[in-house]
Order: structure tokens, then C-alpha cells, then sequence
């Protein structure tokens, strides 16, 4: 794979998104670099999620016009699991649950997945008592079937789990801090903080309060299929106190 | 942090193909009857056997309740309906005998047996096996120790030549050949399959197994299978199965009987992996006495169709059932399979699991039965039925049936039909997945909550035929 010398990961331009015909991103562009953290905020049904589940290559997704690149690579010939392997990671909003699949044996399986090498053991064990260390995770959730009955909190846990384990150079974290307490946020964001020097990181959002702990390079807002504003961390706060109708008005 | 939450079988993973037994040796028989079916066929299928005057008589009573007796109208009528009894060979003898040397087996043979992994497991953890090649056994060995300890453990030909009195005692005691069609079928022409007598008190500690393989094209196979075990003994009795992939049908019918005597316990596990073109119907019971245990854990993964419904009297006090029920129905697959459990005594107790998965147009069926007698007081009983479909395409069925003629019998009853849906796959394959890989991890873990329940060795076996059978058919 090409890799940039400017460290560019991902460049989306001028992106057109349908489902089921209905047009929900409307022309939106985006750069992403190694080391950066990209905030995009929004009402429900701006289409962040959207984003998101068109990054990843979710069937159900079209991109009607425009482009993603990653690595200078057009993204559409990429396949979920090939995007996966070549490092990319989302952290669903929704994971899902699967029955009788072993937490311990879904994390092992696709570390070796996305690697594409066995891993042994030992080194396994390793990684992992670190990161559900980090994390604050008991180890009984390694015999736990992924996902089922998890709490909300305990499924964004396990989906940061395989954030630090997996190591992505690109990170899409949809409404990673929905549902979480502000303990577990604070755990959460450690993990997350951990990897963003090696990646370029997207964090999808409604709240101020995750970009407390995990520091945001830019901020955009996206309204109706579209970036309308970017910034600093400052538009962050601007938010949290005005909401939205201010940049409604001008969109 | 535990191994056994992170370590599962990846060997199976690694195997790939379409049905790997579908091979099949020169036709080289010592004698292969014409096909067709008769009385004389059945004559002369006891005389080349020198068999007792009795069995001949039990023999061709069987064929005239066959000729007259309807077929069922259950499991698929249209395929049942369109079996030509005439182009089936009901007798093909590959040895002069039986051999207890693999270098006296001729050799094309050997190889089969090598290649269906038989061999191996012999030589690791089974007490003894026989190994039979179209209508009998051509090789046979069972552990000194346990001779020495009196089990009998031979295949059902030579069981009725050395022991006339317990196979007289018996035979057909726990499925007469008035049970249907097929049974009588069996009863008029059965040949190989397995006796054994485990002596009182005797606890057989490695399991003892039978590989029943076809090997001729328009095959019917029809062994008999009697297991005897007595007082306070114990045994665990494997089977497996593989036939060449023919255009023209095979039949297989077999008739499995069990008595458990008072406080014995008798595990009976099938591998049941035959080609499409087999047909499987295959009649299989149980007699539990007092205090007595009987399992029946039926794995059917392969045939066209298979028509099978393990089922256990309990008729003794304190007795204990269970059925655990394994399909695989791929495409061109219909497995009709199910259990019977009959709480005939008090304080009888049940546990009925049936696990489908249904797959490229693939069709499974649950059809069970639990009753209960007004005189057996306190009986408990659960049955899970769970039912997974891969595709659209595919379909599942449950036919259910209960009398419960007391009203202290407590019973639970779970059913599930589920579909591996758009949203896991996604993300499983933005885990690094790709599609067969998603759908195997879906499909282990639906089969997970009681694959850890078995023997180790048989529940890789089974995970490796799954994985097999998963990644044949995608792409």
C-alpha cells in the first residue's frame, strides 16, 4: 500500500449518500491525517451515522457521486472485512449481538483476521490483560457470548476493547459516549487516546462532554447531509451553549 | 485469564472443500445379488448366512408386512413415494469375512477406512470398532481387556452365529417389524450392523464404535443393531457414516435397539454424514429400565433426506432421557429428524435438544414426541428446540406433540427460529472477516451452548464436519 508522505489517510470529496433512494449526505468533504481527531457534531438525522456506516462499506449505503480515498486508494473497491484489514475500525453505535461467540474467542479471531497472521497464545494474553486492564474490564467477560445481555456501557466497552486490540489507522468512533456514565467515559477516552497518535480519528457525537477527555483538532458541524461549519475545539463549546438554530439559520 | 474462553479448534477451519467422501473403490464384491426385492431374495439372504431356521421365519413375515404395509405419510411423501424398491442391490458381500488384521483387508479398503479418519480414531481412543463395507463387516477388533472382562462387542452377523440365545431373547423386542414400513424393510433384509452385551456392573471406559460405509452404487444398506446393557453398566457407543456422491439413490435403513437394564447408562452418538444421493430413514429405540440412563446424540449432517425420531421408553422408575439432536440441511437437504420420549414410570425425568441450521434452500424439520402415562406421577421434562436459517431461501418446521396424561408432570418447552441477519454480518466482516468466515462463527456459536457438553473428540469431529460443510457451499 502507498502510504503518504504527508500522512494522509482519508479524503472524501464532494460525497453523495442514498439509502433506499432517499439522498442523506449531500456533498460533503473531509481530509484526515495521522494523529488528528476529527469531531462531527449534529442533530439526530444530519446523516453523521450515515457517514460512518458509508466509511465501513455497509451494503445498504450508496454513494451516488464524489469520492473516498484512503491511503490514495479509492475506498470503493474495498470490500467491509478488506477495509478492516487494511486498518480500518468502526466502534458501532449498536454493536450487535452474537449468540454462543465467545468474547475471548471473537477478540483472538480477529486480531488474527485483520493481521492476517495466527497469533500466539501467550503474546494474545499479553495484549490483552493490557488493554482490559486499561479498560477496567473484568476478565469474565472473555467467557461472556459477545454482546448478549450486555449493558449499554459494557457494549461500548467491549467495542474500545477492540479499538486498543486491533489498532487501526483510521478509527470512526460513532456515539462512542452514548449511554455511559461519566466514569466509564473517563475509561473509555483512555483507551481512545491511546491509539489516536497512531491513527487518524473520527468522532462521531452529539455532547461536548466526550471532547473533555479525548482533545479534538477540528470540529464540524454537519447539518442536513453537509458540513456546514468547521473549527477548532472552541466550536465545540460554542455548541454545547447556542445548540444549533444559529448555523440552522445560515444553512 | 481461562484458556478455554480464548482456545477453540482452528484445525477445523483450516480443512476446505465440498463432501470429502465422496469417493468410491472398484465394485470387487465376493457376491452382489441381482437387484430387485422378493421373498427369494430374503431366503437366500438367510441362507447364505446359515442362519437358524427361526430368523428365516422372522425374516420373511417381516417382508409380507413390508409389501402390504402403507408408507408413512409424514417427512416427504413425494421422495418416499418415488423409491424404486427393484433398482436397490439388497445383498453385496465384499470379503470372504471378517477380518481382526487391516493387512488381510484388501487394500482399496484399507485406504477407505484411512481416508474416513477410522483408522486413527482406532488406534486412539476407541475400545474396539468394526468396520462395515456394504452389507457387512470386513474388519472387526475390540481391546483385550475388555473381552477379558466379558463384553461382547461384535458385529450383528456373528453375534447371532455365537450368541442365538440372547439375539432370539431380543431381536425385535424394542422394534418389532410392524413398527412401519422401513423397520420391516430392515427385519426382512438386514445384514451387519452391531451386537453388544455389556456384563453387570461393567463401566466401558473408552467408547466403542461402528463406521457403516457404502461403497456400490444403487446400495441398500440395512444393518441391525442390538445393545445390550446390564445392570449397573455402562457404555458409549459410536457410529459414523460416509457413501460415495452417485446420480442413482442408495437407501440406508437401519433398526437400532437399546435396553438399558436397572442402573445402566448407554450413550449413542451418530455421525451421520452420508453423500445426497442416500436416502437415510432409519429407525432407532430404547428400553430404560429402573433407574437407568439412555442418550441419544444424533448428529445428521448429510443424506438427501434423512427420516429419524431417537426414541426412549422409559419405563422403569427414576429413568433419565436425553436427546440431543444435531441438522445440517444444505442445499438439496431434507433432515427430518426429531425425538420420542415416553414417560411410561414415576418419577422419570427428560431432556430433549434439537439444534437445526437450514442453508441454501436447505429444509429441517423438528417433529417430536413427549407423552406421558396417567400412572407415571412426577415426571419432568424440557424440551429446546432452536432453528437457524442462513438464507431466505432455506426452511424450518416444528412439529411439536405432547400428551401429558398426568397432571404433576412438569415440563418446560423453548423454541426458537432465528436468522443470521444483515447487521451481524456487517459486523462481523468489519471485524476482518470475510462472509464464510462470519457465517461459521455465527454458526459454532449457535451450536456452542452444547457442543462444550460433549466428549471433546466428538464435538471436534462434529465442528470439522460443519466447517466443512459451511465452506463447500459458499461461493
Amino acid at each position: 500500500m502507498v502510504r503518504d508522505m504527508t500522512g494522509e489517510i482519508l479524503n472524501i470529496s464532494n460525497l453523495h449518500v442514498s439509502v433506499e433512494g432517499t439522498e442523506i449526505i449531500k456533498g460533503l468533504s473531509l481530509t484526515i491525517s495521522k494523529g488528528e481527531v476529527h469531531a462531527i457534531m449534529g442533530r439526530n438525522g444530519s446523516g453523521k451515522s450515515t457517514l460512518a456506516n458509508v466509511l465501513m462499506g455497509h451494503p445498504a449505503y450508496q454513494i451516488t457521486s464524489g469520492e473516498i480515498s484512503y491511503y490514495g486508494q479509492p475506498l470503493e473497491e474495498l470490500e467491509v472485512f478488506e477495509r478492516a484489514r487494511a486498518g480500518m475500525f468502526l466502534s458501532f453505535q449498536y454493536p450487535s449481538v452474537l449468540p454462543g461467540v465467545k468474547v475471548g474467542t471473537f477478540l483472538k479471531k480477529s486480531i488474527e483476521a485483520v493481521s492476517g497472521e495466527a497469533v500466539k497464545q501467550k503474546d494474545f494474553r499479553t495484549q490483552l490483560k493490557a488493554a482490559m486492564a486499561l479498560l477496567d474490564m473484568d476478565r469474565s467477560f472473555l467467557s461472556r457470548y459477545v454482546n448478549d445481555g450486555f449493558s449499554g456501557g459494557e457494549k461500548k466497552r467491549l467495542e474500545i476493547l477492540q479499538l486498543v486490540l486491533l489498532q487501526p489507522s483510521l478509527a470512526i468512533l460513532d456515539e462512542t459516549d452514548s449511554g455511559l456514565d461519566i466514569d466509564a467515559l473517563k475509561i473509555v477516552s483512555k483507551g481512545i487516546n491511546q491509539v489516536i497518535p497512531q491513527a487518524g480519528c473520527i468522532v462521531i457525537t452529539h455532547y461536548q462532554r466526550l471532547l473533555e477527555h479525548v482533545k479534538a483538532d477540528y470540529v464540524h458541524v454537519m447539518i442536513d447531509g453537509k458540513i456546514v461549519k468547521s473549527g477548532g475545539p472552541d466550536l465545540a463549546h460554542k455548541l454545547e451553549e447556542q445548540g444549533y438554530d444559529w448555523l440552522e439559520a445560515k444553512a | 485469564m481461562s484458556d478455554e474462553a480464548i482456545s477453540e479448534s482452528d484445525e477445523a477451519r483450516d480443512l476446505v472443500g465440498e463432501y470429502q467422501f465422496g469417493f468410491h473403490d472398484e465394485d470387487n464384491s465376493v457376491i452382489r445379488f441381482n437387484n430387485g426385492l422378493s421373498e427369494q431374495i430374503v431366503r437366500d439372504i438367510s441362507a447364505i448366512k446359515n442362519e437358524p431356521e427361526w430368523m428365516t421365519d422372522i425374516r420373511v413375515k417381516a417382508y409380507h408386512h413390508f409389501v402390504e404395509r402403507e408408507m408413512p405419510k409424514w417427512g416427504s411423501p413425494e421422495i418416499l413415494n418415488n423409491i424404486d424398491f427393484e433398482a436397490i442391490t439388497y445383498f453385496l458381500r465384499s470379503t470372504d469375512s471378517t477380518k481382526d488384521d487391516w493387512k488381510d483387508v484388501p487394500e482399496d479398503i484399507q485406504n477407505t477406512f484411512d481416508k474416513v479418519g477410522l483408522r486413527e480414531a482406532e488406534g486412539t481412543w476407541l475400545g474396539g470398532i468394526t468396520a462395515q463395507y456394504d452389507s457387512e463387516a470386513v474388519y472387526h477388533s475390540i481391546r483385550e481387556d475388555l473381552e477379558s472382562q466379558g463384553v461382547i462387542f461384535l458385529d450383528m452377523d456373528t453375534g447371532l452365529r455365537e450368541h442365538p440365545e440372547l439375539v432370539k431373547k431380543y431381536f425385535g423386542k424394542v422394534v418389532p417389524h410392524s413398527d412401519n414400513k422401513f423397520a420391516a424393510l430392515n427385519t426382512a433384509v438386514w445384514s451387519g450392523g452391531s451386537f453388544v452385551y455389556i456384563p453387570k456392573g461393567i463401566h466401558v471406559e473408552m467408547p466403542i464404535q461402528s463406521y457403516f460405509r457404502i461403497n456400490a452404487e444403487n446400495m441398500g444398506q440395512f444393518e441391525r443393531t442390538l445393545i445390550l446393557a446390564d445392570e449397573g453398566s455402562s457404555v458409549h457407543y459410536i457410529e459414523g457414516c460416509t457413501a460415495p456422491s452417485f446420480a442413482s439413490t442408495a437407501l440406508h435403513s437401519a433398526v437400532v435397539e437399546l435396553i438399558a437394564m436397572d442402573g445402566a447408562k448407554i450413550r449413542y452418538s451418530t455421525i451421520q454424514n452420508w453423500s445426497n444421493n442416500v436416502l437415510n430413514l432409519v429407525t432407532k429405540r430404547a428400553h430404560a429400565m429402573k433407574n437407568s440412563t439412555v442418550e441419544w446424540i444424533d448428529s445428521n449432517i448429510g443424506s438427501g433426506l434423512t427420516m429419524k425420531y431417537p426414541a426412549i421408553l422409559l419405563k422403569g422408575e427414576g429413568s433419565h432421557a436425553e436427546v440431543v439432536s444435531v441438522a445440517y440441511a444444505g442445499k438439496g437437504q431434507h433432515q427430518d429428524t426429531g425425538a420420542k420420549v415416553h414417560h411410561l414410570a414415576a418419577n422419570t425425568t427428560s431432556n430433549i435438544i434439537s439444534k437445526s441450521i437450514s442453508k441454501d434452500g436447505g429444509r429441517s424439520t423438528y417433529r417430536g414426541m413427549l407423552q406421558v402415562l396417567p400412572k407415571a406421577h412426577n415426571c419432568r421434562s424440557k424440551i429446546v428446540c432452536d432453528a437457524l436459517m442462513l438464507d431466505p431461501d432455506s426452511r424450518s418446521d416444528t412439529y411439536p406433540t405432547m400428551e401429558i396424561g398426568n397432571s404433576s408432570a412438569d415440563l418446560e418447552h423453548e423454541a426458537s427460529v432465528s436468522k443470521v441477519s444483515g447487521d451481524q454480518l456487517f459486523y462481523l466482516m468489519s471485524r476482518g472477516f470475510n462472509e464464510q468466515e462470519a457465517m461459521g462463527l455465527i454458526v459454532n456459536g449457535f451450536f456452542e451452548p452444547f457442543t462444550r457438553e460433549l466428549p471433546a473428540d466428538y464435538a471436534v469431529e462434529m465442528n470439522k464436519l460443519l466447517n466443512i460443510k459451511m465452506e463447500g457451499s459458499i461461493g
